[in-house]
């Protein structure tokens, strides 16, 4: 099926161009595979895959599923795999993909909800579980100085990985994750990272117990999928690398 | 065991192995390939003890090396409480079988048992 | 729940070396180069065997062992040895936390800093040394 929508077409500055958007669609409760539903959409050179895909729904079908909020790369929500890829659909300009036809599929290694929309259930618990806060023996409301005290170099220590929004797309391109169902993941990883780094924090000795396992952090390769398509430059697999130099004595 | 300890044993084994496969390989290189390979060269490297230690040795740690690795890519591709207990106590057994198997090439040729 | 429930890429994905540049095809490389390697030792620990049954044993295997494809073989497996200790030196001090960047503040476009030069030039090497050392083990096997 291939229908046009009219973005801008009544804008006499526009430069608008076409391109041919191919939806993933699949519904796990009556559908057996995934078949593709593709659309002419026209773009401007700032149209964002996103925009796109809420054109489909708008004007063509509106059954498309499709999880997004902020539009701003802020919320972690629109995560998908766009031409082979994960990527932000909210993030990624059609004109930077060089390419007349766009795929967009959902993120893989999660399960499917419908469409492009997956569960993040897995992600938020492998999250949980490595206690993604400040771990620390004192009360601040009980000690005189009521805060606690950091330096700029000690805050350089954490502060990339803490710009972490839970997209998932690094969980989406490891290549462990591929087959690994119980594999911890480089997003909850880095976040293990994140904490450990912080001079606040004294959950140190705990979390690496907890990531210690046969499928916790030794199942990482260091091929660094996950940092090339992190689109907030979070670093995952710097984290996870840096993380594992404390259990090989190479950091204290 | 704890997986720490495991990967710090493959990192460990794998490095040693490096240094020793080297010599093994010089070994061969400095007697002349083919020379190396002939039937009365053999016999007397097995006989030198030293060199027959160091060949045991290198047996140990790829055994171990390579069959750890082999359990981590075994446990990536599935998962489940008792295929993860079969691989790990498969690869266990397959590191001693290997051992026994090429220590009794290297120990009976030493002693002249053959 | 299974793998078509979990969406799960499966180990054509994994294998996939052509979406995330030269690290995925090291990491693609290295496991390959690690089962190889596997099955060569364990056929090595055979052969070598076969002494114990005399001068005539050890003299039919080696006679297996001594043609072209025995040779091409035995390339493969030296080009898969060094392939492997060498990347494999990268990774473990990678793993170590050593030569994958320092933290900063990212800046946009982002460019991961664990990915850098220092390790691309580690992969080429590896694969460089991995066709030199193949080379040499030609020269010396088809020279002889």
């Amino acid at each position: 099926m291939a229908l046009t929508s009219g973005l801008a077409e009544n804008s006499p500055l526009s430069s608008f161009q076409l391109i041919t958007l191919r939806i993933a669609r699949y519904n796990p409760e009556h559908d057996s595979a995934k078949t593709f539903m593709e659309f002419q959409i026209q773009y401007e050179k700032w149209t964002t895959v996103l925009e796109a895909i809420l054109e489909v729904k708008k004007y063509f079908d509106h059954s498309v599923a499709v999880r997004y909020s902020c539009r701003q790369a802020t919320c972690g929500s629109c995560g998908m795999i766009i031409n082979g890829k994960p990527r932000l659909a909210c993030f990624t300009k059609i004109s930077e993909l060089n390419s007349n036809i766009i795929t967009v599929e959902p993120m893989n290694n999660f399960p499917i909800i419908r469409d492009l929309a997956v569960k993040f259930e897995r992600l938020f618990d492998t999250h949980h579980k490595i206690k993604p806060y400040l771990i620390h023996d004192d009360n601040e409301i009980t000690k005189d100085t009521k805060e606690f005290l950091q330096s700029p170099e000690e805050l350089e220590q954490y502060i990339q990985f803490s710009n972490c929004i839970k997209c998932g797309l690094c969980n989406s391109a490891c290549p462990t994750m591929a087959t690994d169902s119980s594999f911890v993941g480089p997003q909850a990883l880095a976040q293990a990272y994140r904490y450990v780094a912080d001079s606040r924090d004294k959950g140190k000795d705990n979390r690496l117990k907890i990531i210690d396992d046969s499928h916790g952090i030794w199942r990482c390769h260091f091929a660094g999928s996950c940092s090339q398509v992190c689109p907030k430059g979070v670093d995952p697999a710097m984290g996870i690398q840096l993380l594992r130099g404390y259990m090989l004595g190479f950091r204290s | 065991m704890r997986e720490s300890i495991i990967m710090k044993i493959h990192y460990g084994t794998a490095l040693a192995a490096v240094a020793l496969v080297a010599v093994h390989i010089l070994m061969r290189l400095t007697q002349g390939f083919a020379e190396s390979l002939q039937y009365d060269s053999v016999i007397t490297n097995y006989k030198f003890l030293p060199y027959a230690g160091m060949l045991e040795i290198i047996l140990i740690l790829l055994s171990i090396h390579g069959f750890n690795g082999l359990r981590v890519i075994l446990l990536e591709l599935k998962q489940g409480r008792a295929y993860e207990k079969a691989v790990s106590y498969g690869c266990i057994v397959a590191i001693i079988a290997l051992i026994v198997y090429g220590s009794r090439t290297i120990i009976m040729v030493n002693t002249g048992m053959m | 729940m299974t793998n078509q429930d979990e969406h799960k890429e499966g180990i054509g994905g994994m294998i996939n070396p052509r979406r995330y540049g030269v690290e995925r095809v090291a990491y693609l490389l290295m496991r390959l180069s690690g089962l190889g390697l596997l099955a060569y030792f364990i056929g090595h620990i055979y052969e070598t065997s076969t002494i114990l049954k005399g001068q005539v044993g050890w003299n039919e295997f080696l006679e297996l062992t001594q043609t072209n494809a025995g040779h091409a073989i035995l390339a493969i497996v030296i080009a898969m040895c060094v392939f492997h200790t060498v990347n494999g030196i990268r990774v473990m001090l990678g793993h170590g936390g050593i030569g994958v960047g320092k933290p900063a503040r990212p800046d946009y476009p982002y460019t991961p800093a664990s990915q850098n030069i220092r390790h691309k030039i580690g992969i080429y090497s590896a694969i460089i040394l991995a066709a030199i050392a193949m080379m040499y083990g030609l020269t010396v096997m088809f020279g002889e």
